[in-house]
């Protein structure tokens, strides 16, 4: 060790020290700056009812981003989101429908368990084929995305799938409209699957070989971690977070159809590399994703209020908006 | 270097004074080279004398910290990236530089397509490669892809792609190493051709005979300086053999204790084969430290992924303490104690982006898991542990590992494997590219470990490592043990006839 190590020593906490702070700042520096550019464009966008329900509505995608960052974190990626959501509603549905169980309470419950478990099984299917078929998670999701998609427009022969037991939407409408303490229950939702999903991935060992996965395959493997147990349970959590994200979704409208979700995919991952998780794996952010969630809410409410870009242009913004995280991403790793 | 020589007009290509740092480390010191019109000039030493990184600034993929680069006797600055090619200067690497999916003439043309009127002249290109090749006798078709080739063929189209460029010089690292015999002679043949006919050949390689059968003049480096230019007929096997490694060992090591003869068999290997490696077997006793020496590719790597699982084997035993373990079942090697430490930190070893702590813990988590969450506190306790018994120094805990010197990292690497507490250690190159205070005290920690009664095996390319260290020598050439040394049998001298294939016997 020479004084030169010493001397590098010496300069390499502070640097190190600024661009960590930054990225894991970033996304919430974004989320100030539009709430400050919305409240310039209408007063009444700070209210806090309107943005209650600008985090109320974000709740799907935040959900289902939480889900993201996981197979994100871990090198992979899913584009079947969207298209999954469709189908595990349509299958709830369906199976609300079907009145097998007489009492509502205990129907609810049933099918909110179905939801769960057809989700589970969903994201597994991506995880084995994945792995076992050592298949680029890009090509496998894309597979499966349609797979789901086509799945919803053959169940629901084109039309929409609509709860028809009055009973059983009064009984399920809190879920979605409903508050708790004063908080709408979507939101509460939102931090609880975030905080779980925070601790998993932060405090667990599961959450530790994530991160390694991701980093670096061969690290892991020479590490003796099993590289595609881990990879195909976060195809798991991404499935249950879609479930989850369903359990809500069901009672706002109480219907689905062929276009449900269309474009979640882009929305979720979208939100996941706005908060500052590397695409190329490594590095989770869960907090990062919600606020990346809240973001794209925004800047869909800010047109809706503003009237200076027509809100027919949302998905044109979101894909921009992804493009322009990554090349912010790209620019501060570069500083580093 | 020889005073001035009378054919010195005739120089195509030489160094002078040339030195190369890699960050910080230096691997060349001051080295003279000269290439004659129509010479086949062998460049030999031992792994690490720095052939291949004055190879690589011969040919412009890497620039000389200090020192001249004369191309007939001019000085020049070798533009980087292969774009020296345009110069006359090809070079032909260990890995071929071809892209499987194109034929053999897209694969000549490569870069430099004729066209005629802006369209491929397709034709052109397949006349002329057919020409080059007849030319080299060879039988390839020149619309075969190049992926359906085998390996001798892709050489002889990396070949015909220096010759196809008007190529002056053409520098070959270890191209046999891939070849029959009857490949060889073929090769051998074109290549006197091509001498003849005025082309320079610098022809690294391992293997002395070929060296003597080929080459007019011999250049030995030894830890990167420059040793002895000479013709190759006043030189033999065994001249060479020593002016490669004729240098004597420091204390740098440790003292060496003998394990005593009825200690218990740690670890035992019976007639293991993967794809590459043939029939290996060996075994170690408790508190020893036994060498595996052998040229780069010689397999010891794969064998060592073999026995702890990292790779299936296709047959043989491995047995920890008489208790077999599975094929393939890296995790039933860890449980049974017994870990590898991989040769490459930065790609295998450590999570660059990642502090050091969850590099330290990220095989042993289980130990710092309390009903299933992890426990900040315990895993700062075992940083703390490693750095003062390994000795890491670091100003900041928090340090991304990717910025560590390259000795911390290999220190934190072995303190990451002993968190498994293993009883067997494979260690492979255990100071590949840092410095030589550190080199001492990782000796030392081996030395250590082993005394502590814990079983060693060493993976080194660095002859006296192997030397200093250990009590017993195997020597792998081309993926078989040519065989153990013990005692005095273990010299550089010795190792390496064993290496290079001038001696073997039965394990």
């Amino acid at each position: 060790m020479t004084a030169n190590d010493d001397n590098s020593a010496l300069a390499r906490p502070r640097r190190s020290f600024r661009d960590v702070d930054l990225r894991a700042v970033a996304p919430f520096a974004a989320l100030i700056l539009l709430l400050i550019v919305g409240a310039l464009v209408n007063p009444s966008f700070i209210g806090l009812n309107n943005l209650e329900n600008v985090a109320t509505r974000s709740a799907f995608i935040a959900i289902i981003a939480v889900g993201a960052t996981f197979v994100i974190s871990s090198g992979d990626l899913d584009l079947s989101v969207g298209s999954m959501v469709a189908f595990v509603a349509s299958l709830m549905i369906l199976f609300m429908n079907s009145g097998a169980i007489a009492n509502p309470a205990l129907m609810l419950v049933a099918a909110a368990l179905l939801a769960v478990g057809v989700g589970a099984l969903c994201g597994l299917a991506n995880g084995l084929i994945t792995t076992l078929g050592r298949i680029e998670p890009f090509i496998v999701t894309l597979g499966t995305m349609g797979i789901f998609r086509g799945l919803t427009t053959w169940l629901s022969q084109g039309g929409a799938i609509t709860l028809r037991q009055p009973e059983l939407q009064a009984m399920y409408r809190p879920v979605y409209f409903g508050s708790f303490l004063g908080v709408p229950i979507p939101i509460i939702v939102i931090f609880v699957v975030a905080a779980i999903a925070a601790f998993v991935l932060y405090r667990t060992r599961y959450g530790r070989h994530v991160v390694a996965v991701g980093s670096s395959r061969d690290v892991a493997r020479y590490s003796g971690i099993h590289v595609n147990r881990v990879r195909t349970i976060a195809f798991v959590i991404q499935g249950l977070c879609v479930a989850i994200a369903v359990l809500l979704y069901v009672p706002r409208l109480g219907s689905t159809s062929a276009t449900t979700g269309i474009l979640w995919e882009l929305q979720a991952i979208t939100a996941v590399v706005v908060g500052g998780t590397a695409l190329k794996g490594g590095s989770g952010r869960i907090w990062g994703s919600i606020c990346g969630a809240f973001i794209l809410e925004l800047v869909g409410n800010i047109m809706l209020l503003s009237n200076f870009i027509s809100e027919y242009l949302i998905g044109t913004i979101q894909g921009s908006i992804i493009i322009i995280a990554m090349l912010v991403q790209r620019s501060l790793v570069r500083k580093s | 270097m020889k005073s001035a020589d009378p054919a010195g007009a005739d120089v195509v290509l030489s160094a002078r004074r040339i030195s190369k740092s890699f960050s910080g480390v230096q691997v060349l010191f001051s080295v003279d080279f000269e290439l004659r019109r129509g010479e086949v000039h062998a460049l030999m030493g031992e792994n690490g004398a720095g052939k291949s990184t004055l190879v690589k600034i011969l040919s412009g993929f890497e620039q000389p910290t200090s020192g001249e680069i004369l191309l007939d006797g001019a000085p020049v600055k070798l533009p980087a990236n292969g774009a020296a090619e345009a110069l006359g200067i090809v070079i032909i690497h260990q890995e071929f530089n071809l892209a499987e999916h194109l034929t053999v003439a897209e694969s000549l043309f490569l870069g430099r397509e004729v066209t005629r009127f802006g369209v491929l002249d397709r034709r052109f290109m397949r006349a002329e490669t057919r020409r080059v090749l007849d030319m080299l006798g060879s039988e390839v078709d020149e619309n075969a892809l190049i992926g359906s080739l085998a390996v001798a063929d892709k050489q002889m189209v990396e070949i015909a792609k220096a010759i196809s460029r008007d190529a002056r010089v053409v520098i070959m690292d270890e191209p046999t190493a891939v070849l029959s015999r009857e490949e060889t002679r073929v090769l051998f043949d074109q290549v006197r051709k091509l001498r003849a006919a005025g082309t320079s050949f610098i022809f690294v390689s391992h293997k002395l005979d070929e060296v003597m059968e080929l080459t007019d003049r011999v250049t030995v480096l030894r830890d990167g300086q420059w040793v002895k230019t000479a013709r190759t007929e006043v030189l033999d096997g065994e001249s060479i053999a020593q002016l490669m490694v004729g240098r004597e060992l420091s204390s740098l090591y440790p003292a060496k204790h003998e394990p005593d003869i009825d200690e218990n068999i740690l670890l035992s290997v019976r007639s293991v084969s993967t794809g590459f490696v043939k029939e290996a077997s060996f075994e170690i006793r408790r508190g020893e430290i036994i060498g595996f020496s052998g040229l780069i590719g010689s397999g010891r790597t794969e064998l060592m992924e073999a026995v702890v699982g990292l790779r299936p084997r296709l047959s043989g035993h491995v047995a920890v303490r008489g208790q077999e373990l599975p094929s393939g079942d890296v995790h039933a090697a860890i449980r049974a104690g017994l870990a590898y430490m991989t040769k490459d930190r930065k790609q295998k070893g450590l999570l660059l982006g990642e502090g050091m702590t969850a590099n330290l813990t990220l095989q042993s988590l289980a130990r710092h898991s309390r009903r299933g969450y992890l426990d900040p506190a315990s895993e700062a306790a075992a940083m703390d542990r490693a750095r003062r018994r390994f000795d890491i120094r670091v100003r900041d805990n928090a340090v991304a590992v990717g910025r560590m010197s390259g000795g911390n990292q290999q220190k934190l690497l072995l303190a990451k494997v002993m968190e498994t507490e293993p009883q067997i250690i494979i260690i492979d190159e255990p100071t590949r590219g840092i410095d030589v205070g550190t080199k001492q005290q990782i000796y030392h920690f081996i030395s250590a470990l082993a005394r502590e009664g814990r079983a060693i095996v060493v993976v080194s390319s660095e002859m006296p490592e192997v030397i200093g260290l250990c009590t017993r020598v195997a020597v792998m050439r081309e993926g078989r043990i040519a065989g153990i040394l013990e005692g005095s049998e273990i010299n550089e001298h010795e190792i390496m006839r064993y290496a290079a294939g001038l001696k073997s016997k039965a394990a």
